[in-house]
């Protein structure tokens, strides 16, 4: 590793991580690790869930302490003590997991901590002039006053990424800041972050979204189980070499699966129509129909505001709708709660695992069967051995990176636990399944084992639909592709189309 | 808060695998330890502290808190407060009372005295309608659990005390010729050499914690408290949760109030003024945290036991009563440091 460090381009550095490791109980996140982050440049971190980014992007920026190995600043050996001191030291990050307050507004959630103040306390005027002026750069309209909870998780995204622009910091780290943002508005931030480089601002960006993040990079590094694995300059990689590093093997996200004939229809929608649920007075699903035949696989592609959502949080018994209908095998549901629709064979993947799919107080076991309890209760009690069974099956089925079933799932990677919320609803052993986008804070391999996973149960009869942000995904697995706009279905392809015309169909400036 | 708490967290599970230093053994059995250490400090103090009759009516009285803790403790790992229980065990009692005096018909001349044990259905029925009231209000109408128990404290209480006109029910012995004796039963028999009352406790406490660690409820219960959106997206009936849970702390609002007038052979509308503190405060010293989703019936019963038997202690040495609430207000705020140590500072971000 250390010939790779003299060989280095130009660019002098300026935080720089040296032998630094880091365990929890025992269990090593990081296994002496050397990073250099360089004035002005983009460095790009690439890995597989759990190899250890976000830890050592916590530990540069002062939110985790190192179990050994330091931090050099400016050539200066330096211990930050919190998240503020690494702030005071001009670096700032965005989190992966968003660490917003919910009840507060956009304005009071960027300047959390830090608030402008004048002779008269807080000069909230001045506030809001800043965050107008900031979320105008990120070409996005929000009102600076709407309380962060009821923005969209794009919406949410944004904010996080204008806090720690607000900074003015010198070193800006960002864990996973496009999951859940769409092809444009990840346009935009890439232009904010060549502004930022060419005034001498150094960037340290995270992605799973390789071809994306391909496209801003001027080095690339490979973490693998907490080990640096590769280095090189932007001139010597291709996605290619990403993912041989990652994961040892080349990675294909499969194509529809094949060989077994459409069956009845399993999900049917009729006419729905949906209210904005944050009471914006418009609808968010339109008059939308849409069947879905028991072994097909169906993408649901759209922007952000879109509609998409909401249509599955609609089916799934979380929004009620104003008029139309949902059936499932043919039976009507819309009166149904949640819990029997469940149990009817419908489960629904949230998008937002943080506040919809995780309880964060139980374990990875307990969350993994907490949708299946009717399955191992036994008269009056749970069946502990019946639930240890549907725990290891789960685990298995979806391969989530843990110590075993008893750890908290706070301690598991960002991708891990969407695992975890994607293994939970197929515990159920739906008939239907809805994932709202599925792939989100996952890498390539496990992206290609959900896929694989999908495909599987759609072959084994079972009918899919999944939303993305992400064309390949819709083009490499679904029989049908359905482009929603305004909370209507605006266009309908087969997997042979190209990607150009599902975004044109979208509304979306197609990238040059 | 849902949002940050997934970064940094030292989780109760991950401590729980370390349990190998000794510091992290004395945090995860604080409750534990502190009972051991008020038992040995008192025994020291005082000859009669440590004896099998004393530590029995220290365990009587330990009983009401503890039944009101176990309710507590419920509503508590569902992330709701229920600050009714005091007054609700105060009207139980009264009710109770009451129906032992008789109650007068009217329009037909005649008194009926029901027997005991439809005296303590009826006032168990009513503790669980009171229950259900609160759960109602925070469940289907979205008020806040702090303040619809708050206000049916003040309600039950005013109920109490209007019935009564301030007065105490004295005398509940009932009598032979009526065939309605046996009141004192719950307060004053032994089984085997132990109070009825203890006895209660015990099988509340068995029955709670095999609710709570295997029954499907339970889980439902431990997740609506963890986190009440992704438990409704499970499939998980979160609303009825919720009134269950109420309308329990309830039924054992008025089985403490029946033990409490059993044990006084009378039933005064003040009875259990500032209960629902002691028992908060006995399931915040048995580790659950305030915010829902984590807890045990175990850590309560310590608790209740921690107080019981300090407050009693205090009594036996000769302290003042004032000194025991401020012993009470010390050993509290080390359990909620502790809490804070064990579940870790860093759950909440700055
Ligand atoms: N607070 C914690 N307690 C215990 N283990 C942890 C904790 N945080 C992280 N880990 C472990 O450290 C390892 C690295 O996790 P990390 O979050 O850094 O992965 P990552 O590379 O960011 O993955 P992803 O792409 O999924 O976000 C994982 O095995 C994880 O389980
Ligand atoms: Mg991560």
């Amino acid at each position: 590793m250390s010939d790779a460090a003299t060989s280095r381009p130009a660019g002098e550095v300026v935080l720089a991580a040296r032998n630094i490791a880091k365990s929890y109980n025992g269990v090593k996140a990081l296994k002496g690790v050397n990073f250099d982050i360089h004035r002005g440049q983009v460095t790009t971190l690439f890995g597989e869930n759990g190899a250890g980014k976000s830890t050592l992007m916590k530990i540069l920026s002062g939110v985790a302490q190192p179990t050994s190995g330091e931090i050099v600043l400016d050539g200066q050996p330096i211990v930050f003590s919190s998240s503020t001191d690494a702030r005071n030291h001009g670096i700032s990050i965005i989190h992966q997991e968003l660490s917003l307050a919910p009840n507060l507004s956009v304005r009071d959630n960027i300047f959390m901590g830090r608030e402008i103040t004048g002779p008269t306390g807080v000069d909230y005027a001045e506030e809001e002039r800043q965050v107008r002026r900031l979320l105008a750069e990120l070409e996005e309209d929000i009102d600076p006053l709407t309380p962060v909870e009821e923005l969209r998780l794009g919406q949410q995204q944004i904010v996080e990424i204008a806090r720690a622009l607000s900074v003015d910091s010198r070193i800006l780290i960002m864990d996973e800041p496009t999951s859940a943002l769409s092809a444009t508005e990840v346009e935009v931030l890439f232009s904010v972050i060549r502004d930022l480089t060419a005034k001498g601002v150094s960037i340290v960006y995270i992605s799973h979204h390789l071809e994306e993040a391909l496209q801003i990079t001027d080095h690339a590094v490979v973490l693998r189980d907490g080990n640096m694995t590769a280095y090189a300059p932007r001139a010597d990689i291709d996605l290619e070499w990403i993912v041989r590093n990652m994961v040892g093997e080349n990675y294909d996200l499969g194509s529809p699966p094949t060989g077994h004939d459409f069956g009845p229809i399993m999900l049917s929608v009729r006419d729905l129509t949906v209210p904005d649920p944050a009471g914006g007075g418009y609808n968010v699903v339109d008059r939308m129909s849409l069947d879905v035949r028991a072994g097909e696989i169906v993408c649901i592609y759209g922007l952000m505001g879109a509609g998409r959502t909401e249509l599955l949080e609609t089916v799934a018994g979380k929004l009620s709708a104003t008029s139309g209908e949902i059936a499932l095998e043919g039976k009507e549901i819309s009166h149904l709660a949640i819990g029997e629709r469940i149990a009817r064979g419908l489960a629904l993947v949230p998008e937002d695992r943080q506040r919809y799919g995780l309880v964060q107080t139980m374990s990875v076991g307990q969350n993994l069967s907490l949708a299946s309890i009717r399955e191992f209760t036994r008269g009056v009690f749970t069946s502990l051995r019946l639930e240890r069974a549907l725990i290891q099956k789960s685990i298995r089925n979806v391969t989530v990176k843990t110590d075993g079933p008893d750890v908290a799932i706070g301690s598991l990677s960002g991708g891990n636990q969407q695992k975890v919320v994607i293994g939970k609803m197929l515990a159920t052993d739906p008939k239907v399944i809805l994932l709202d986008e599925p792939s989100r804070g996952i890498d390539i391999g496990a992206k290609a084992e959900v896929f694989r996973i999908l495909a599987h149960h759609a072959a084994a009869g079972q009918a899919v639909v999944f939303t993305t942000s992400e064309v390949n995904e819709c083009l490499s697995i679904a029989h049908r592709i359905i482009i929603m706009r305004r909370g209507r279905i605006s266009a309908e392809f087969t997997s042979d189309i190209t990607k150009e015309k599902i975004m044109a169909a979208s509304g979306e400036a197609v990238a040059a | 808060m849902t949002q940050s708490s997934a970064n940094g967290i030292s989780s109760p599970a991950a401590a729980a695998r370390g349990t190998t230093s000794p510091i992290k053994l004395l945090l995860k059995g604080r409750a534990f330890f502190a009972l051991i250490a008020i038992i040995i400090v008192f025994s020291f103090l005082s000859p009669n502290y440590l004896t099998v009759s004393n530590v029995l009516i220290m365990s009587s009285h330990v009983a009401i808190y503890g039944i009101l803790a176990i309710g507590m403790l419920v509503v508590i790992l569902s992330g709701g407060i229920d600050l009714s229980v005091g007054s609700i065990l105060a009207l139980c009692g009264v009710i109770a009372g009451a129906l032992m005096q008789g109650v007068e018909l009217k329009p037909l001349g005649v008194i009926l005295f029901p027997p005991v044990w439809a005296v303590v259905v009826l006032t168990c029925a009513l503790g669980a309608l009171l229950g259900a009231l609160n759960g109602i209000l925070i469940a289907l109408f979205r008020v806040p659990a702090f303040v619809t128990t708050l206000g049916v404290m003040y309600m039950a209480r005013g109920i109490a005390l209007l019935m009564t006109n301030g007065l105490t029910y004295n005398n509940l012995a009932g009598r032979p010729d009526l065939g309605n004796t046996g009141f004192d039963w719950l307060g004053f028999n032994r089984l085997f050499g132990v109070p009825i009352s203890v006895l209660v406790l015990a099988a509340l406490a068995v029955l709670t914690g095999l609710m709570l660690s295997r029954s499907s409820f339970g889980r439902w219960l431990y997740a609506s408290g963890g986190n009440e959106n992704a438990a409704d997206l499970s499939g998980v009936p979160v609303k009825r949760v919720k009134i269950t849970v109420y309308t329990l702390s309830g039924i054992l609002s008025a089985i403490a109030g029946l033990v409490l007038s059993s044990q006084l052979t009378s039933a005064g509308p003040t009875a259990g003024t500032t209960y629902e503190l002691t028992a908060i405060a006995a399931v915040v010293i048995g580790g659950a945290a305030l915010t829902g989703g984590r807890g045990t019936v175990r850590g309560t019963m310590l608790g209740a036991f921690v107080i019981g038997f300090l407050s009693d202690g205090l009594v036996i040495i000769g302290v003042s009563s004032y000194w025991q609430t401020v012993f009470t207000g010390a050993v509290i705020v080390l359990a909620v440091l502790m809490n804070t140590i064990q579940y870790g500072a860093r759950g909440i971000r700055q």
